[in-house]
């Protein structure tokens, strides 16, 4: 046989046993060419574009399901950031074109569509302040629309004003969803340096340098890391380092191959295959593990900083060479309430804002589904932004903050979003104010060595 | 040629070998090659196939093993031979 049988068992293994899967495969859509005069015209050719383009995005995916035998989570959809096609519209029409994707997901059976989104790193056009001032609605009137927001890239610096009206539109998304906890907040999520091709989600959007359609796939596979690395207990970070970079290798050629698969059967060109660790809430299936069995003995002890660098850029180097194009955001996720070993670290006191902040200059996101006191201004919740937006702007990477300040709910209390959201323990905040700092506005300027010409 | 693989995990019975290349021989699915082993009383048959020659589709195919499954009590399951061919060959 040309396939050994200990290669079909370790790959059958990884499916059934360690949570293999593929995470995404999300197909952007670029939706420039549907602005129109009014809103009311520029909804219906997007709905007609989206439907046209993705009407068989999931029968294919599932077929490729079935062929394979390797489960594709998430099938998604990401467009133009929608701030670019509104045109002049109010931020009432604007909530029109949310429930308008919103059918557009529901017709096409994505669970996802994200790109109800605004870049303005560098300042606001009339455009983007009317579907930034329309977020809250449009989450409150869709259940599959996501949002997003770069407000400060390396080259730019960081939009302060933004961050400013971000700590007051997350507070307000967070009031209008309080019988769940504020739960529209995990549907937004703010960025510094956002990727143009990033497949997941709240953060997906089409870049304007994409093509018109484009199929880009992420991967995961935390729980086939972990037990991998459970075989090589007491061996040294050189070890750890080469064991993580074979396991991502396979990993992302499953990727690879379904980002190929789906690209030739939906006759759409393949972006990119985005080498992330996504966790889930599921036993097994966890980030926060992995950085245990490195050996800390609770994720967030001194250590874990150490250990997530050396995982983060292990699996880059592993997973490149698996694929083609790499892109999106490519790393370690540490979404808290989606990953069952960060829970765990949180409620037992282990893992703290201040200590996520510091793990997320060295991963591959940020501050992700971190639920703190619904009493928790919208000037500390801006200050947050603002922290991680500095991280990523100096550091030359993707940061991202999607905080949820549960109304009502204080520490000690859990937040439950269900499904592949999780569960949120509320995380304590600096008592001390941020009001003054926020309240200055402005640009912070780019850092020197942003300029690079 | 199109390669899959039919993994056959369960407790051991008379049959099952039967069963699985009874159905291939009816639908001109070609078996190219056949390991079996018992593995800690789990019974494990890895067989390669070659289904270009087949009489149905690929989803047909899947659909009609997930029922012989549940018919023999044993886990049997048809991959595209490309799911292990990109993991483990460069």
């Amino acid at each position: 046989m040309f396939i050994s049988v200990d290669e079909i068992a370790q790959t059958i293994k990884m499916i059934q046993n360690e949570h293999l899967d593929i995470r995404t495969v999300t197909m952007g859509i670029s939706l420039l060419d549907c602005a129109r005069g009014n809103i009311d015209d520029t909804c219906v050719a997007v709905y007609e574009k989206i439907c046209k383009y993705a009407k068989n995005l999931v029968p294919v995916c599932e077929g490729i399901e079935r062929e394979l035998g390797i489960p594709i989570v998430n099938k998604r959809i990401s467009i133009t950031p929608a701030a670019l096609i509104v045109g002049n519209a109010t931020p009432d029409e604007c909530v029109k074109l949310a429930m308008t994707l919103e059918k557009a997901a529901v017709a096409t059976g994505v669970n996802f569509l994200g790109g109800y989104s605004a870049l303005v790193h560098k300042g606001f056009t009339n455009a983007d302040r009317a579907l930034i001032a329309s977020i809250p609605d449009a989450l409150q009137n869709t259940s599959r629309v996501c949002c997003s927001v770069n407000l400060a890239t390396t080259k730019t610096g960081i939009n302060m004003d933004a961050v400013r009206d971000m700590g007051i539109l997350i507070k307000k998304a967070a009031e209008m969803s309080k019988d769940s906890g504020g739960s529209n907040c995990a549907r937004l999520v703010v960025f510094a340096n956002a990727p143009e091709d990033n497949p997941f989600m709240a953060g997906a959007f089409l870049g304007v340098g994409e093509p018109e359609c484009v199929i880009n796939v992420g991967v995961s596979g935390p729980g086939v890391v972990k037990c991998a690395l459970e075989k090589v207990r007491g061996e040294n970070f050189t070890v750890v380092a080469e064991t993580i970079k074979k396991t991502a290798f396979k990993i992302t050629r499953m990727g690879q191959l379904v980002a190929k698969m789906a690209s030739e059967r939906l006759g759409v060109e393949f972006g990119i295959v985005d080498l992330s660790l996504a966790p889930t809430p599921a036993v097994g299936d966890s980030v926060a593990r992995i950085l245990e069995e490195i050996g800390v003995e609770k994720c967030g002890a001194h250590g874990t900083t150490a250990a997530l660098a050396l995982l983060n850029d292990a699996v880059k180097k592993g997973g490149v060479m698996a694929s083609s194009h790499v892109g999106g955001l490519s790393g370690a996720f540490i979404p808290v309430s989606e990953d069952e070993g960060m829970i765990a670290a949180v409620e037992c006191g282990a893992l703290s804002i201040e200590k996520l902040e510091a793990m997320t200059c060295v991963c591959s996101v940020g501050l992700d589904m971190i639920v703190v006191p619904g009493d928790t201004s919208a000037a500390t919740i801006s200050a947050i932004i603002a922290d991680e937006a500095a991280i990523g702007m100096v550091n030359n990477k993707t940061t991202a903050v999607r905080i949820i300040p549960a109304p009502g709910m204080d520490i000690g209390e859990t937040v439950e979003f269900g499904g592949l959201l999780g569960s949120g323990p509320v995380m304590p905040v600096s008592k001390y104010g941020s009001e003054t700092f926020v309240a200055r506005g402005g640009r912070i300027p780019a850092p020197i060595h942003s300029l690079r010409n | 040629m199109n390669k899959a693989i039919i993994t056959v995990l369960g407790a051991d019975r008379v049959g099952i070998i039967a069963a699985v290349s009874t159905y291939l021989a009816a639908k001109n699915v070609n078996i190219l090659d056949i390991s079996q082993t018992t593995m800690q009383d789990v019974f494990t048959m890895i067989m390669m196939v070659d289904t270009s020659n087949s009489n149905e589709n690929f989803d047909v195919l899947y659909t009609d093993f997930k029922k012989m499954s549940e018919e023999l009590g044993v886990q049997i399951q048809i991959q595209a031979a490309d799911i292990f061919n990109s993991m483990h060959k460069i």
